[in-house]
């Protein structure tokens, strides 16, 4: 059993635990991510490690409140335990100095992006950082972000914080204006923005790693089951990735493949909603 | 001579078997086993012979006559103890080991086309324990102060962990999931293998002390190396053949598509079939296809018909004669209503709008020259393509081993499939490390991973005696 140490509400539907899981943060490194399971009836749902301590021997996650286990997650609190965390897995991120880089987030992807953003300043780049979400209420961590960016744009779609824009629109003017000089680019979001981001720097040929979040059971490369299409070679996202090169990603197949279990996934959220905990995580949004 | 012809009983005593049309039904167990009158009777047919050729045909040497000897006694605690001095997972055997083709195989009785039921009665011996919960613990060697890391919990790392554990060394077991025994919880269904009894043995092997560390990946949360530099003073990678394998045709990525793998562990491990009370979701169409031949295309296909698929098809590549599944399995999956398309094989798959599997084109086969595995190869017959409309696949196609650890293990020789060399101990290319089961044979048996890793704990035991 893997204790909750902190919690935090980043935004109504964002928020951030500690757990404490010695044997993960001892190799955690950015670009990680663990496999949790809440209780034994659960499900094993893929997180972030957004950031870890070593000698307090914890990870932190953060997580949007999509479904049923992610906003189960959300009710829980500091003392209460979770039944596996298993990890660190998948490879870290490249990090390397590269010059001047590009770090955008999209949404609960500001999570992940913000430890390899960090990491690459460390490394001596250049980081130009990107962080967008739908609403101002959504946005978190600006202060983190822009302790390690040269320069930092922030924008939401509805405009309610920053520009009113998606991501792709000031990585556009970016590129339109000194598309040489990025070395490279990270984007991690929801798929679609990280898909019109991949085709927004095609055109230029600048190398765009992407972190893939597709839907996965073991997490050790045992099921297939996130795999994904890199130009006709079939990668498992779990062992071979998180993070590939956006440029060769089947993307209509990857967003297909998300919405295997819609059904499923709507039946399990009706259904816990109706549980007393789930009535007050409803309440207690609402 | 004349004497002993009379006194042989040919009549193999029949297990009692849920009736087909109620088990498609449920996930509960299909052979219910022996009652103590039916596991005498079938005992009494043993001749104990003085050279039992049984015994040669049981990876492990069960002392087969003498525990028959016992339970035509009335005695199955005593059985259980001379099962347990070469078995410590009767339980499990009992149910997945293919008697045809080894214990049963070698008995006398095999040439009359009635070998003993040896399999069912170990199968006996070990209910019997869990019924009366008389689990005697076998004695533990005091202790040598010498550790060992046992990586994977499936059949040759509990067997390697608890023969090491009697020999008086402190063994943890590590295991990237979050529950023990490896195919035995996540491949193997509930229906033919309950999983309070793997739990049982797991349990078992932890009481002789053995410490179980679940959700820790070798590979990833701690390397080989580590392991050998922290105080462990040999490894044993029982890390199974667990990395599955796609058939290469356009579409293979639709929805709808599953490998083994992913199908029997959202069902074994995450208990699909019991959703919405436990939260992985599975998706289970009408028709639904199995591309395979092997045991494991026999779990994943009656797996769908208990999850409601209307029509469930084995789609195999050669002919009935040369599927690899056990007699038995072949026969329990037609007679809860699987369909067998033999001589068949996909060659693309046809999705809808949306991503998912509408329908599999299929070539037919002949059977040309034997290959490279002594079997007929399966050679497409021109012309014969026909669609097969299906709204799930399931590609039994068999396993690749997990590259995880070999990548992360300098040293440790792999051979071109991936396997991990090792000789018949179980010793490797690198110092201190052994392997055994399905990541050295790739994909073979329960009781020959547990050979494996009883021949590795002997070895080690010598090693760290010499250290
Ligand atoms: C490597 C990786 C890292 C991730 N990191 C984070 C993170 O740091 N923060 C965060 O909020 N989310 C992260 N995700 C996504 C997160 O796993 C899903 O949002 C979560 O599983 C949804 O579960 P649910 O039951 O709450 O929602 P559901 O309603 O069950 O699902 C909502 C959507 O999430 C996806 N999903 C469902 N089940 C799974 C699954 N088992 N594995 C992956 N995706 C699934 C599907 O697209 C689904 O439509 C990550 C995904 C991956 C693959
Ligand atoms: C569906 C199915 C049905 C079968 N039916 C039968 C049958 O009826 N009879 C029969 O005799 N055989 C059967 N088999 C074959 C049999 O199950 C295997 O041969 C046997 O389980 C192999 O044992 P093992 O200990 O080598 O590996 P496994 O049982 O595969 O166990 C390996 C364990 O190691 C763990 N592991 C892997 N990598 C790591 C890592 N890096 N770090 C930590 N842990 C790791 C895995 O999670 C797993 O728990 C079947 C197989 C399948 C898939
Ligand atoms: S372990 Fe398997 S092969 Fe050996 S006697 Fe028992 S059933 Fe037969
Ligand atoms: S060979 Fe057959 S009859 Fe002889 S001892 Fe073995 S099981 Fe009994
Ligand atoms: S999640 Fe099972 S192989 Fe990646
Ligand atoms: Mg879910």
């Amino acid at each position: 059993m893997f204790k909750i140490v902190d919690k935090k509400t980043l935004s109504p539907s964002t928020k951030l635990v500690v757990v404490r899981a010695p044997h993960v943060a001892k190799r955690a490194r950015p670009g990680q991510f663990v496999m949790i399971q809440i209780d034994e009836s659960g499900e094993r749902i893929p997180l972030t490690i957004a950031d870890f301590d070593r000698r307090a021997g914890t990870v932190t996650m953060i997580f949007q409140e999509v479904g049923k286990t992610t906003m189960h997650l959300g009710t829980l609190r500091p003392g209460d335990e979770l039944f596996a965390v298993a990890g660190p897995l998948g490879h870290p991120s490249e990090i390397a100095l590269y010059g001047k880089v590009l770090c955008i987030g999209g949404g609960v992807g500001i999570a992940p992006i913000f430890p390899i953003a960090r990491a690459l300043k460390e490394a001596g780049n250049t980081v130009l950082s990107i962080i967008g979400a739908r609403t101002k209420d959504l946005l978190f961590w600006e202060d983190r972000m822009a302790s390690v960016s040269d320069e930092l744009i922030i924008c939401t779609d509805d405009g309610s914080y920053g520009r009113k824009a998606v991501v792709t629109q000031p990585l556009q003017e970016i590129l339109m204006k000194e598309a040489s000089n990025i070395a490279r680019i990270w984007a991690i979001g929801p798929a679609v923005m990280m898909k019109f981001v991949c085709k927004a720097t095609e055109p230029y040929g600048i190398p765009t790693i992407v972190s893939l979040n597709t839907i996965m059971v073991d997490g050790t490369g045992m099921c297939g089951s996130c795999r994904v299409d890199l130009k006709g070679e079939t990668k498992f996202v779990c062992v071979d990735g998180p993070e590939f090169d956006g440029h060769l990603v089947n993307w209509e197949n990857l967003l297909m493949r998300l919405c295997i279990y819609r059904e499923e996934e709507q039946l399990a959220l009706n259904r816990w909603l109706e549980t007393t905990q789930g009535v007050i995580a409803a309440g207690g949004k609402a | 001579m004349e004497e002993r012809r009379k006194k042989l009983n040919l009549n193999r005593v029949p297990m009692p078997k849920q009736p087909p049309e109620t088990r498609r039904l449920n996930f509960e167990e299909v052979a219910l086993g022996y009652t103590d009158d039916l596991a005498r009777l079938e005992a009494e047919r043993c001749l104990e012979c003085k050279k039992p050729t049984c015994v040669r045909g049981c990876p492990v040497m069960v002392d087969i006559p003498d525990f028959i000897g016992e339970i035509k006694k009335g005695n199955p605690e005593g059985a259980l103890k001379i099962i347990k001095n070469k078995n410590s997972l009767p339980g499990i055997c009992g149910r997945v080991c293919p008697q045809e083709l080894q214990c049963e195989k070698q008995c006398i009785l095999a040439k009359k086309g009635a070998p003993v039921a040896i399999g069912r009665l170990e199968r006996y011996v070990a209910d019997w324990e869990l019924h009366n919960g008389r689990r005697s613990i076998p004695e533990i060697a005091p202790s040598s102060g010498r550790r060992v890391a046992v990586v994977g919990s499936g059949p040759a790392g509990l067997t390697c962990a608890a023969d090491l554990a009697r020999m008086g060394h402190s063994v943890t077991i590590f295991e990237a999931l979050h529950v023990a025994g490896g195919v035995l919880v996540y491949g193997i269904p509930e229906f033919r293998l309950p999983k309070r009894i793997v739990q049982a043995e797991v349990a078992y092997v932890a009481s002789l002390g053995v410490e179980i560390r679940l959700d820790a990946i070798v590979g990833r949360t701690v390397q080989v190396d580590e392991l050998l530099s922290d105080g462990y003073d040999a490894v044993f990678l029982g890390i199974g053949a667990g990395a599955p394998i796609f058939l290469d045709v356009p579409g293979k990525n639709l929805n709808g598509i599953y490998s083994a793998n992913e199908f029997l562990t959202r069902i074994n491990l995450m208990k699909a079939y019991l959703f919405p009370e436990y939260d992985t979701p599975i998706k289970v169409g009408r028709r639904v296809a199995v591309i395979g031949g092997g045991n494991v295309a026999m779990d994943a296909s009656r797996c769908a018909v208990r999850m409601g698929a209307q029509e469930v098809f084995v789609v195999y590549r050669r002919s009935e004669k040369e599927m690899p599944a056990r007699h038995e399995e072949i026969e329990n999956a037609q007679e809860e209503g699987v369909i067998f398309k033999v001589l068949t094989t996909p060659v693309r798959f046809i999705g809808d709008e949306h991503g998912w599997v509408r329908a599999m084109e299929c070539v037919q086969m002949e059977l040309g020259d034997p290959d490279e595995s002594g079997r007929r190869r399966p050679v497409p017959k021109p012309g014969s393509e026909f669609i097969l409309e299906v709204d799930t696949v399931i590609m039994s196609l068999g396993n690749s081993p997990n590259p995880l650890v070999p990548q992360n293990t300098p040293g440790l020789e792999t051979t071109r499939w991936g396997t991990i060399v090792a000789d018949e101990n179980g010793r490797t290319s690198k110092r201190g490390v052994w392997a055994g089961g399905d990541i050295v044979t790739g994909a073979a048996t329960v009781i020959s991973a547990m050979g494996a890793g009883k021949r590795a704990a002997l070895d080690i035991d010598a090693y760290l005696k010499a250290l």
